[in-house]
């Protein structure tokens, strides 16, 4: 796993339109290194939007740069080799492909011809530290179409982790799973921000809460605040479009309590 | 394998796990092992056996079957692995045919002359500069593969480089095969027209009329398949063959991993290309003609069916299905063509939409009745698994 | 001069013989993505239907008014039939649903050479459409004349394509077709019966080929495998024109008739499909998804 410092992600004036809508409009971020940085606001306020900018996936103006690389104008697979991972709102992973399998293709960018066209010998050491890591070790011979939905979630950030990414994009990793699930993956996050930059879409603000670092809110395409958990809690504008979320958190507090 | 046995397998399985477990990991599906075992059951059955059993006539027609079987191999790759629907391997057939029957044609009518069809039409007098080169038999036999395999090259480029969908490329492949076809049969006086390169008499030397020299053709084929079974089973068992599922499952996601998915499908698609182009080449030996019915959008279609039928994914389906088809073909379209048709229509509505996997799915379901061997954790796979390595755990 | 405006008009009228064929289609793939290789088929069904109605009404024109709606009728039943027993089921495996159709095309035909004999069969034309008219007199006898057939097809195809925006504009049903094809999820969580649309769409949409069935009588054999020789030509154009969209289609098949017309004039017919492929595939690089777009999200 990579060592060197972790680099930061610079985007300026993005802007996405669809048809004359503009779903990301003139936004400015920066995460710096090694920051964990929440992305939040309401549905269709253009989170994924901005993350399917930044990963090549729509068309963008403005400029989105990593570690002083230009993103916007390339391919996919190319912004995948600068170090960019990503995850989808529904999990993603090869469900006709084994465990191992799944996670050896992530781990196999740089593989040559030669190493390609041979059968798999041994299980390479990131990836069996990888399976290691999200709990799967024991499924590594099962077809990640029949793993449970967390499952493919941890996963797929299993896939990060070979890959070898310095920028993760997580959208939204703990929609729809099970309170102990969602400890597990907020563990895995902090592991995964040790030595990498991470920004996560996320509603789910009791999770926020425990996790972030800096937070970014966004509404209808542009940013609304940006600073600390603290900070961003406080700013009466956000309370004002995101009245329903920020009662959910204090019902979150009293609940724990 | 019969029901019968495979019970009587479940039950020993049931009395001792372990050994069981130990036998599955040796010669369960995809092993080394039982590939080996494999191969070398077909090789008994294609040198010793056939050869052995069948007449002349007969011999002549099953080295037609395995022709069209090493086509299928080519499409279960593409298809079945790869996800792309080649509906035009007709063309790459026909490259491969028209390229080695040009240059017998040249051999037969010896240095100098034109072939025979061209005098008969009488419109030319001299060979067409594109004719020339194929008077050398190296540069022909490198073109029965190479020709294809740079057609699919340029069209697989073009068209999986623009993220064309699926759907549009399986129509673009039988456009393909109609415009070549149409195209061979409008200029009659070079290509032979609607009647294609007929009559050839001799390969390399050797007279095809001698029904020895034919066996030796029957025996150049079955060693061709093998080889490109070796092959494909070679590239399935690859790291590139997991991919390959991959990019046919989750073309986007594979994108996202830092994989161009373009160059991992041409591939395939060249392979499949070049095997078609391959089996076109030996198919005019063996049956003495190649011709423009052997390549528009109806034989390139029915190129598909036997796969279907024998299980697209896998990797003697498509051969076994193939060669049930040619045999169905022949034995009932002679004597009962409506049936034959009829037959057909059937074969597709219910193989594509009800069995999907073919008759694998069938053999796979009388497989998973026996009992989950002890120390493995029975996964309940939703399809057929279309890896080795899972169709060990699957069970 | 003449010459260049008939060959014009030869490629109109190749134009509309498409626009007809490939106007079923583009509600069939392009609004519901179904690859329907029984389409050719549900266009013989339209032709053999003028040949079955020519047997009770004796009378070319009369039989030719009432074949149409029959045909439509007929071609139809056959779509929903279809989409009934076997393409509901495929709705998520396109690939598939294009080889269950080919083989449902297949058995289709060998019906045909059942009941009507594998020969084509003869249909008789009206007296007023075996006529042609002369557009324009140049004096030196290279007269611009033009088929009355021709006219009869362009104005059909001009009339169905008229029938077809207006009815998905106005009325309810192609309302909710619109909606369908924009978003599946929504429409049915608004109430829409996204099976009832489906089934309906396909109606239309076969009936449209039935239609075209009527039409090609008036120009060539009719026979149990006219269908194999038109389908790809139609898909081509629906491929071109882009999914979803009925503009797309009806500029694509004026301009691929017209393409058409041209190479063939100054080559052989054979060296024009060669072309018209090629410049197909490449104006697929330039435009993957065809002429016009309707934007969707997703990641395939
Ligand atoms: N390909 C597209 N074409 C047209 N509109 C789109 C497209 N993608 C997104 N949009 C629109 O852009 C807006 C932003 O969508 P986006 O998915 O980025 O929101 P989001 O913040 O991720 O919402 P959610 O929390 O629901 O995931 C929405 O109004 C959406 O409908
Ligand atoms: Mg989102």
């Amino acid at each position: 796993m990579s060592t060197q410092k972790p680099a930061g992600l610079r985007i300026r004036d993005l802007r996405v339109v669809f048809d004359g809508f503009a779903a990301v409009d003139g936004v400015d971020i920066d995460v710096s290194p090694g920051d964990v940085r929440f992305i939040i606001g309401p549905n269709g306020a253009g989170k994924t939007t901005l993350v399917d900018a930044v990963t090549g996936l729509v068309k963008a103006t403005g400029s989105a740069a990593f570690d002083g690389q230009e993103l916007l104008g390339r391919k996919v697979h190319h912004i995948t080799r600068l170090g960019i991972g990503r995850t989808f709102q529904t999990a993603a992973v090869f469900e006709e492909l084994t465990v191992l399998q799944n996670l050896d293709i992530a781990a196999g960018t740089n593989r040559g011809l030669l190493t390609l066209l041979r059968r798999r010998k041994s299980v390479p050491d990131s990836v069996a530290q990888a399976m290691e890591t999200i709990g799967l070790t024991s499924a590594r011979d099962r077809l990640a179409g029949t793993l449970a939905h967390g499952q493919k979630q941890w996963l797929e950030i299993g896939m990060l982790l070979v890959q070898d990414a310095k920028l993760l994009l997580l959208d939204e990793p703990v929609a729809g799973m099970s309170q102990d699930e969602r400890d597990t993956t907020g563990e895995l996050l902090g592991m995964l921000s040790e030595d990498r930059t991470v920004v996560v879409i996320e509603h789910d603000m009791d999770f926020l809460r425990r996790y972030a670092r800096t937070v970014t809110v966004m509404h209808a395409g542009r940013i609304l605040s940006e600073g600390s958990v603290a900070e961003v809690q406080a700013d009466l504008k956000v309370q004002e479009v995101y009245l329903g979320h920020a009662k959910a958190t204090s019902q979150a507090l009293v609940q724990e309590v | 394998m019969t029901t019968a046995t495979g019970r009587s397998a479940g039950t020993g399985a049931d009395e001792k796990p372990e050994h069981s477990a130990d036998r599955t990991r040796r010669f369960g599906p995809g092993t080394p092992l039982r590939a080996a075992a494999g191969f070398a059951l077909a090789a008994i059955v294609l040198f010793a056996v056939a050869p052995l059993v069948l007449g002349d006539f007969r011999l002549n027609l099953l080295a037609k079957y395995l022709c069209l079987a090493i086509v299928a191999v080519g499409i279960g790759l593409a298809w079945g692995r790869g996800g792309m629907l080649a509906l035009g391997q007709g063309v790459f057939f026909g490259l491969g045919g028209y390229a080695m029957a040009m240059h017998l044609k040249l051999a037969d009518a010896g240095p100098g002359n034109l072939p025979d069809f061209m005098q008969l039409y009488g419109q030319i007098d001299k060979l067409p500069w594109w004719w020339e080169p194929f008077a050398n038999p190296v540069f022909a036999l490198a073109a029965t593969v190479l020709l294809p395999v740079f057609v699919a090259f340029l069209l697989g480029s073009l068209v999986f480089r623009r993220r064309v969908r699926g759907a549009y490329f399986a129509i673009l492949s039988q456009a393909l095969a109609a415009a070549l076809a149409i195209y061979l049969i409008g200029e009659q006086g070079t290509t032979g027209g609607t009647n294609g390169l007929t009559d050839i008499q001799g390969f390399f030397g050797f007279r095809l009329d001698d029904p020895l020299n034919q066996r030796a053709v029957y025996f150049i084929i079955a060693a061709c398949l093998l080889l490109m079974l070796a092959l494909v089973r070679q590239l399935m068992h690859s790291r590139y063959g997991e991919l390959l599922v991959a990019v046919r499952d989750a073309e986007e996601r594979v994108r996202f991993l830092g994989y161009d998915p373009a160059n991992v499908k041409l591939v395939a698609y060249m392979v499949a290309a070049g095997m078609a182009g391959l089996a076109g080449a030996l198919f005019v030996p063996a049956v003495g003609i190649i011709s423009p019915a052997l390549i528009g959008v109806v034989p390139s279609i029915e190129f598909v069916i036997g796969v279907a039928l024998g299980g697209r994914a896998t990797l003697i389906g498509p051969v076994l299905g193939a060669i049930a088809v040619a045999w169905a073909k022949t034995t009932l379209s002679e004597q009962f063509p409506a049936a034959w048709t009829y037959l057909q229509g059937l074969l597709f509505v219910i193989f594509l939409a009800f069995l999907p996997n073919g008759l694998a799915s069938v053999a796979g379901l009388v497989r998973r009745r026996r009992p989950a061997p002890a120390d493995r954790k029975a996964a309940q796979p939703k399809s057929v698994p279309l890896t080795a390595e899972t169709g060990g755990a699957g069970q | 001069m003449t010459l260049v405006f008939s060959q014009l008009f030869t490629g109109i009228s190749i134009g509309a013989v498409l626009l007809l064929i490939a106007l079923g289609l583009s509600l069939t793939f392009g609004q519901m993505n179904v690859i329907n290789m029984a389409h050719g088929e549900f266009i013989m069904a339209g032709a053999y239907t003028v040949y079955v109605v020519q047997q009770i009404i004796t009378n070319a024109g009369v039989s030719l008014l009432v074949a149409l709606p029959v045909a439509f009728l007929v071609a139809g039943a056959m779509g929903v039939v279809l989409e009934f027993l076997l393409i509901r089921r495929l709705y998520t495996r396109p690939l598939d649903t294009l080889l269950v159709t080919w083989g449902v095309a297949l058995i289709l035909q060998q019906l045909a050479r059942d009941i009507f004999g594998a020969p084509n069969v003869q249909t008789r034309a009206p007296d007023l459409l075996t006529g042609s008219i002369t557009i324009f007199s140049s004096g030196d006898g290279n007269d611009l004349m033009v088929a009355n057939s021709r006219l009869f097809i362009l104005t059909l195809a001009l009339l169905a394509v008229a029938a077809l925006t207006l009815g998905l504009r106005m009325t309810p049903l192609g309302r909710r077709i619109r909606a369908v094809v924009q978003n599946r999820d929504l429409a049915a969580a608004s109430g829409i019966a996204t099976g009832r649309v489906d089934r309906m769409t396909f109606f239309i949409g076969s009936g449209l080929a039935g239609i075209a069935g009527v039409a090609l009588t008036l120009v060539g054999p009719i026979g149990p495998t006219m269908g194999t020789n038109i389908i790809i030509d139609a898909f081509l154009v629906v491929v071109v024109g882009g999914i979803g969209q009925l503009k797309g289609t009806v500029i694509v098949a004026f301009a691929l008739g017209m393409m058409q017309s041209l190479v063939e004039y100054s080559t052989t017919i054979s060296v024009a499909k060669v072309l018209v492929f090629l410049t197909i595939v490449a104006f697929l690089q330039w435009r993957p998804q065809g002429l016009f777009t309707l934007r969707t999200r997703s990641l395939a």
